[in-house]
């Protein structure tokens, strides 16, 4: 930076942006109002170049209770009782420092789910990061697993799934999206909208400091470069204990009906909380910085206006309550002060004691980010790397060694272990036991299901048929425990918009989602967008990770991705047409190209219907679906699961085209393999592989046949705690 | 029989302990951690969580609370007292429990079913074990002592001893067998859907007071 570059600049702003800025003011923003404006209008907080995109999306449905604008989503589940779910990234923060930033992605989600008054009782975690074979991927993985399990684990809250792949382009841009389930009875909901001149607004939680300052336009809107070390000052530093006594504390004031509304401090702090309550609710907000209690005496109405520190809600309050609810919060130990005052008109006042420091129409801060049209130009071709690993030539048993060590394939034991996958007395199904989570709603009667996935390489190989299969893969894991899909979140990860390249992946990912949600019937109640994924190599796989909720009736007839039962018949269900497009064989021997076969969305979503009725009227021993690594590996998978092995032809794929190593490790949407009574899987209509038992796991697809020791394969899949501790982790 | 849990600022199991009190039980409620209030009680546990935050070190601020303090007495008196993961960290810290809870030998939290074996019957149990600080840890002479007393109540069985335990212990009681403390959740399993039923046996057999001196009082050879 010279020192000839305006300030807005250096704030993330554009030229004509601060035109517009100075325009709605009629003057020229001081520092207060240019701090507060360059937060509310960053990608983060303004979604300038995404928000026209997502009007796709569909987002009605008669399940939905709250859908996008609210902190979270929420679906009905039955009997008065909602699930509130919401993802988000903690990218830029957790590639800076992977601990802080892992673990203060969990508290954010979990304060955006109790601040609409559900209480949180699952999260789940899609992370990505570079090849394991690099010292900083694993300082990385270790830190943010560590990070996610630290705050979990510290406020009680059980940490049920997700998944994590590692690829070249996260080498330098690691994404880390939490994920959070909360519970509630629906009528005890609340919106954030402030409403009632008049009505106190109550600062609650931990005190303010500088940490964070920036982060939202400083590290969430820019691309990574050299020098972020630099940056960790705006890291924010997350305490799990003053968050678990600020979520007891905000559920026992919305069961007391003591609040009007709620909102958590995320992003911009201050400025965003009020601001977007403000604007919900049509109404003004005076806050005055010298009632909010600070860490260090001598902050900046600016600093504190913008700070990104953790554990903090802003609730409106009637003032006649006021007493009651700072008692309550006393109970809890947890502070509590009265920081402003809702009013009428549209303004966004800051004091300092009686000065007035900042005034700002809410519709220009919060509504007047202008919103921006991307300029999507196709790529040429694969603009990513290819790098072989695997030799060519081969035998077909190294290769499924090969694909079932690959981390991305492998057991993720080592990282759920570090996760209270227990506390709540809901986990139905651990992680790896099935193909989705499984929680159940005692209060309600039922159950849930969530699962999380976004598989890059399939959407950097094709953005729109990639994201379609995402989409497809939710759906599928959902149908394999026998759930319903109720609704689906998403949180979007891509590179810099501004470019075409990275406009035409974000462009036509949301086409796909928007096209996939349509075909499977299920609303889109949430979302968030991380944009500007790049290091100095260039952009990450395009990664929407999507997240879907589903019901089921009756917890105890989910079953398990493992072979069951010695005899057990071994029968493919559903459309699939096995391909080496975009699979992990296909990474392996650096062939992946531009380019996927088209999915019939139709026909996976009937598929998924036979499963879940199969399921839930308990006639399959076992479902997995088929995913990466092929069927080789979805049987090696069910196999090391069951502890029993198998025998299995896949000659029958040969009849829908497939070659023979495409059988084995071809991948693509709509397969499940399943096993339990021959009659059974006949009547669905299965396509009958083999058979359950034996200690080996023996595979045939025309000349390539596969026979290995179940205790072989088992030591290939369990091989990641080696890789993630590597040598210099 | 009706259980108390006592609720810490930060306590994460207090509502899995209830419930699992309540299957076991006739009742059950939670006692706040400024209350001194046992009334009417039966039993307590120590659920399992973060007391505190426990920034300091497990356990050290929790049994100073008033709660803790009634408990101590109550305790005395004889009342069973179910110490389970932060909670038997509270209760060694408090001294009604002999030992000391160390950072597991990976220094990673973990959280995984572990198969216990019950001294004296030398029974099975399959429950989960999750912590990052298990490592039951006292000095030879000690454990000696308490061994010799019947103070042993569970140990991990072979192959389970995953956080570096002394001599595989994963529970003691204290001399009278009224005050039990281990690392492993009974109170997450307390129902088929969702793992096992064998921690059942725990609060079945504390309630019996079956901990109680089944030691010779001699140390071992």
């Amino acid at each position: 930076m010279t020192v000839d570059t305006p300030k807005y600049r250096e704030l993330g702003l554009t030229d004509s942006e601060y035109k517009l800025i100075v325009e709605k003011l009629g003057r020229e923003p001081n520092d207060v109002e240019l701090a507060m404006f360059s937060l509310l209008w960053s990608e983060h907080c303004a979604y300038k170049h995404s928000r026209k995109l997502l009007r796709r999306l569909p987002t009605e449905g008669e399940r939905v209770v709250m859908g996008p604008g609210e902190n979270a989503g929420a679906v009905d589940v039955g009997s008065g009782y909602a699930v509130a779910f919401k993802v988000e990234s903690h990218n830029h923060p957790s590639a800076v420092e992977p601990f802080q930033g892992a673990a203060t992605g969990v508290g954010g989600i979990m304060r955006d789910v109790f601040a609409i008054g559900a209480r949180p009782i699952a999260l789940l975690d899609s992370l990505r990061f570079g090849e394991l074979d690099s010292v900083r991927s694993r300082h990385l993985l270790d830190g943010a697993v560590r990070g996610i399990g630290h705050y979990g684990n510290s406020i009680g809250v059980a940490t049920v799934g997700g998944e994590i792949y590692f690829e070249e382009p996260y080498e330098h841009n690691c994404l880390v999206n939490a994920m959070c389930i909360g519970f509630a009875k629906t009528e005890d909901m609340v919106r954030a909208a402030a409403t009632g001149p008049g009505n106190s607004i109550v600062l609650m939680g931990a005190s303010t400091g500088r940490d964070g300052i920036g982060g939202a336009s400083v590290l969430a809107s820019a691309e990574l470069g050299e020098g972020d070390e630099a940056k960790r000052p705006t890291v924010q530093i997350g305490d799990p204990f003053e968050e678990s006594k600020l979520l007891e504390c905000c559920l026992e004031l919305l069961e007391k009906g003591l609040l009007v509304s709620l909102q958590d401090l995320g992003a911009a702090g201050l400025t965003s909380s009020a601001g977007e309550m403000a604007s919900a609710g049509g109404v003004g907000i005076d806050i005055d910085v010298a009632e909010v209690p600070l860490r260090e005496a001598d902050m900046e109405p600016f600093e504190i206006m913008v700070s990104e520190s953790q554990e903090r809600m802003l609730a409106v309050v009637e003032p006649a309550r006021v007493e009651e609810v700072r008692a309550i919060c006393e109970k809890w130990q947890t502070g509590s002060a009265v920081i402003g005052t809702v009013t009428e008109g549209g303004a966004i006042r800051i004091l300092r004691g009686g000065e007035v420091v900042g005034e700002m129409p809410v519709e220009a801060l919060v509504d007047g980010c202008p919103l921006y049209d991307l300029e999507p130009a196709e790529p040429e071709g694969w603009i990513y790397g290819n790098r072989a690993t695997l030799e060519a030539g081969a035998s077909a048993e190294e290769e499924l060694l090969a694909l079932l060590s690959s981390p991305n394939i492998a057991s993720k034991r080592w990282a759920f272990e570090q996760y209270d996958y227990l506390v709540g007395s809901r986990t139905v199904r651990r992680p790896e036991q099935a193909d989705a989570a499984v929680l159940q709603l005692p209060e309600a009667g039922n159950a849930i299901a969530v699962s999380i996935d976004g598989n890059g390489r399939r959407v950097a190989c094709e953005p729109y048929l990639g994201t379609i299969d995402a989409a497809l893969e939710c759906a599928q894991n959902l149908a394999c425990v026998g759930a319903e899909p109720l609704g689906l979140t998403n949180c979007l990860n891509f590179g810099n918009p501004e470019k075409p390249a990275g406009a035409w992946q974000l462009d036509r990912a949301v086409s796909g989602l928007a096209d996939a949600c349509n075909a499977l019937g299920v609303p889109v109640v949430g979302g968030n967008v991380s944009l500007y994924n790049e290091g100095p190599d260039g952009p990450i796989y395009p990664t929407p990770v999507v997240a879907m909720v589903g019901e089921l009736p009756d917890p105890n007839q989910v079953a398990g991705s493992g072979f069951a039962r010695e005899g057990d018949a071994i029968g493919l269900l559903g459309p699939f047409e096995p391909n080496l497009a975009a699979s992990e064989l296909a990474k392996q021997r650096g062939e992946l190209k531009a380019g996927l076969p088209r999915a019939d969305v139709a026909a996976v979503a009937r598929a998924c219907d036979v499963v879940r009725e199969a399921v839930r009227a308990g006639r399959l021993s076992s479902v997995h679906d088929v995913s990466d690594g092929g069927l080789a590996c979805a049987l090696a998978e069910s196999a090391i699961a069951g502890n029993i092995g198998c025998a299995a032809n896949l000659n029958h794929l040969r009849e829908r085209g497939a070659q023979p190593e495409e059988a084995l490790f071809g991948e693509g949407p709509g397969g499940f393999v399943v096993s339990g009574d021959r009659a059974a899987l006949e009547e669905l209509g299965a396509t009958l592989l083999g058979e359950v038992g034996g200690e080996t796991i023996e595979i045939g697809a025309g000349d390539r046949a596969i026979s290995l020791s179940l205790a072989d394969a088992a030591s290939a899949f369990h091989s990641l705690p080696a890789q993630a501790e590597g040598d210099g982790a | 029989m009706i259980w108390g849990v006592l609720q810490f600022p930060g306590s994460c199991d207090e509502r899995d302990a209830l419930h699992a009190c309540e299957v076991h039980g006739d009742g059950a409620r939670l006692i706040w951690h400024e209350s001194r209030d046992l009334d009417g009680l039966d039993g307590v546990v120590v659920p399992g969580g973060f007391s505190y935050g426990d920034y300091l070190r497990a356990g050290a601020i929790a049994r100073f609370s008033p709660a803790m303090e009634a408990v101590a007495e109550a305790a005395a008196g004889g009342m069973p007292v179910l110490g389970i993961c932060n909670g038997f960290q509270v209760l060694c810290e408090a001294g009604l429990l002999p030992g000391a809870l160390l950072r597991n030998v990976e220094l990673r939290f973990r959280c995984h079913q572990v198969e216990l074996v019950e001294e004296g019957s030398g029974e099975r149990l399959s429950i989960p074990a999750k912590h990052g600080e298990g490592r039951y840890y006292a000095p030879a002479e000690m454990l000696d002592q308490i061994e010799a007393n019947g103070q042993v109540a569970y140990r991990y069985a072979e192959g389970h001893n995953s956080n570096g335990s002394v001599r595989d212990i994963a529970g003691v009681s204290n001399e009278r067998g009224n005050v039990l403390g281990l690392m492993p959740h009974p109170e997450h399993a307390v129902d088929p859907l969702t793992g096992s039923t064998d921690g059942l046996r725990v609060f079945d057999r504390l309630s019996r007071g079956a901990f109680a001196n089944h030691g010779d009082g001699n140390p071992p050879r």
